[in-house]
């Protein structure tokens, strides 16, 4: 088992034509994640060869839906037209629709956060994330696939290289799932939902959590694991040095007036029980201490 | 992009929404002349991108052009929180008789934008939250339905405004949700909006933040930037497309992916505690690191006069170590002489032993490599400190 995505999830390419809806979706082939086929408005009809599989390309997330039995997709399609895009894919009730796409407007993001909501059937992980990868058995998105195989450790991060950079210190234990959530002030999925996810899933044993500056996204994480959960948490925080009121490379990575600062997330976590690791190898280094009993 | 108020207030204008006269000078003369020309008493306010303003002199009453002159003269120049005043904004002045307050601003608990509305305006808003909740309306804003009318009177009603203004400031309230829509702002504040001694409605102070993400709809913004604030280098890395904030420390970083660098910056904060030395910069030269970004990358720090070492910190994900390895060993032949400070490389993942075979054959005098993040960042600090 694994959270939010297995083997037998099947996926759609949202910009599968453009270079990186291309290069990427060749890379999860590699991976063999199950990608059914490609969505990009006004070339649908058409097929496209990508590592040996022919996909079919589609003008919309319903036509797509109903041709292959997708039950997820990856978006990269660029901001501009990101938010048509996720909209489709909720009009169109996928259950996972991941976005990778970096740089969409923070209205449009929580236009299509409130739609997908509001639809009650679809889970939106990012944007501006690098998507998720269980081990063994899916990658969506763009996390490189032979970092490490699958184990019992759940990750979640709001960055991407920080992901890599843990999966890779941790290589030896492995991995049920990663979940890069994505460094926008909007995102769909947040540490809680993982956090919840990963205490009831059975086959992941510890947690880790990565956050950075910008928000109360830890805060709250912090009192959703002291009540809910039992499995052990080992935590890092980023942006102790950032300055007050520039934005660190992502968007949602901004320490305003007093508010958002890696000390204030640090305190909270450690104060629900969470070890906060000062470096992300010496966080590895708790969690590794904490399996080897 | 936080605005200046006059920026603001033009743009609250441009909207709809019922200001005052105004206009800005940068200099007592353009102050005297933008009150001849509104006639009468005027305020003269510093311009500066930072709250308590007032208490520190940078807002004074005129009454007429000859003082708005000299109040111009005074102000300008002025340090209020370490920020120079350099322009001032001289306003009609109007007889007040109350003070509210109005915002819209993105919640990113929620995950939508927040309306806060009271009738006890004119001071912090917090201190209002703290202090007469009860006087506070707080209201989530789905952004499919937007703020109509009827909306926008039960905000105001819940924000124990008095009958004899609702309809007006509930009209301010649906035009602030038109203009924070159609500029893509995650902050609009109208503190105060005043009721005049005539019984106007007036938005007399604003606070505005605009999306960056957002810039490519509002090719106008551009000229809303403050480019005399920016710093220099900052300034440079933008042309370049660089993501990149210059810091006050001796150790300059290179990394890929926002939330690397930020633990980068930490890491060396840490090792750099024992020589006195912190991190110079954020620079995050994310998923492609070619030979081109990383010359620029390099140039950008190595033209920082504070920069005594630099830390090259890359997990290669997408990226392939061997890449960046080339384009540092490229980007040091671009620079040639200009490169004189020693720099440290931490390579792992994506094709990392191609990469650091790459600069040992290189072996290049300026740089040394070390296995891990950690050891790295000691070594840079060590560096930075002789």
């Amino acid at each position: 088992m694994a959270i939010f995505i297995n083997k037998d999830t099947k996926v759609l390419v949202q910009g599968m034509t453009g270079s990186e809806g291309t290069k990427h979706t060749g890379r999860m082939l590699k991976y063999g994640t199950n990608i059914v086929g490609g969505v990009t408005p006004g070339k649908g009809g058409q097929t496209v060869e990508i590592e040996g599989k022919s996909l079919p390309v589609f003008n919309n997330v319903a036509e797509a839906v109903a041709a292959t039995g997708a039950n997820a997709s990856v978006v990269f399609v660029p901001p501009k037209f990101a938010k048509a895009a996720v909209m489709d894919a909720i009009d169109a009730a996928l259950p996972l629709v991941v976005v990778i796409t970096e740089g969409i407007p923070v209205h449009d993001s929580a236009s299509f956060y409130a739609h997908a909501e509001a639809s009650g059937t679809t889970r939106l992980v990012g944007p501006n994330c690098p998507g998720l990868i269980s081990p063994g058995l899916s990658n969506i998105g763009i996390i490189p696939g032979d970092i490490t195989g699958p184990g019992r450790i759940g990750l979640v991060s709001k960055s991407g290289t920080l992901t890599y950079q843990m999966m890779y210190e941790l290589r030896d234990f492995g991995f049920s799932t990663a979940v890069g959530i994505g460094g926008d002030p909007i995102i769909g999925t947040t540490h809680i939902d993982c956090l919840k996810a990963f205490q009831d899933d059975p086959d992941t044993d510890a947690i880790v959590m990565i956050g950075e500056i910008g928000g109360d996204a830890e805060e709250r994480a912090a009192a959703f694991i002291a009540s809910y959960v039992t499995k052990p948490v080992v935590g890092y925080v980023a942006g102790f040095t950032a300055p007050e009121g520039k934005t660190m490379g992502h968007a949602g990575a901004i320490v305003s007036g007093s508010s958002g600062t890696a000390e204030a997330k640090k305190v909270a976590l450690e104060a629900a029980g969470v070890k906060v690791g000062k470096t992300p190898s010496e966080t590895a280094a708790i969690m590794r201490a904490i399996l080897n009993g | 992009m936080d605005l200046f108020e006059y920026q603001a207030r033009d743009l609250f204008e441009a909207h709809n929404i019922p200001v005052l006269a105004g206009a800005v000078a940068s200099t007592a003369a353009e102050a005297k002349a933008a009150a001849q020309s509104m006639g009468g008493k005027v305020v003269v306010k510093a311009q500066v991108k930072v709250g308590g303003r007032g208490k520190a002199g940078g807002v004074k009453l005129a009454v007429d052009a000859n003082d708005a002159e000299v109040k111009a003269e005074a102000i300008l120049g002025m340090d209020i929180k370490g920020h120079t005043v350099h322009q001032v904004m001289i306003a009609q002045a109007a007889p007040i008789s109350e003070e509210y307050y109005m915002a819209i601003l993105l919640d990113r608990a929620a995950r939508n934008f927040l309306v806060m509305a009271s009738v006890a305006g004119g001071m912090e808003i917090e201190e209002v939250a703290h202090t007469q909740p009860e006087k506070l309306a707080r209201v989530g804003i789905n952004p499919n339905e937007g703020i109509s009318q009827a909306k926008a009177l039960e905000i105001v009603k819940a924000g124990q405004f008095p009958a004899e203004v609702e309809s007006a400031v509930a009209d301010v309230l649906v035009k602030l949700w038109a203009a924070f829509v159609a500029e893509d702002a995650t902050l609009m504040e109208i503190n105060p909006l005043v009721k005049t001694e005539d019984g106007r409605i007036i938005a007399l102070d604003g606070k505005v933040t605009l999306d960056d993400n957002a810039e490519f709809r509002h090719p106008q913004h551009e000229q809303l930037v403050d480019k005399a604030a920016a710093n220099p280098l900052e300034a440079a890395a933008k042309e370049k497309n660089l993501n990149y904030v210059k810091l006050n420390g001796e150790v300059g970083i290179i990394g890929n992916g926002a939330g690397l660098v930020m633990s980068t910056l930490d890491v060396v904060a840490y090792a750099g505690e024992k020589y006195g030395v912190k991190p110079a910069n954020f620079l995050d030269i994310g998923g492609g690191a070619s030979a081109e970004v990383m010359a620029n990358g390099l140039s950008i720090i190595l033209g920082d006069s504070d920069v005594k070492s630099v830390f090259v910190n890359v997990f290669g994900g997408i990226t392939a170590c061997d890449a960046v390895a080339n384009g540092i060993v490229q980007a040091l032949a671009i620079l040639g002489d200009k490169a004189t400070k020693p720099i440290v490389v931490r390579l792992d993942g994506n094709n990392v032993l191609e990469g650091r075979r790459i600069l040992n054959e290189a072996a290049h005098p300026l740089v040394q490599q070390l296995d891990t993040m950690d050891g790295a960042a000691a070594k840079a600090a060590e560096l930075a400190a002789k």
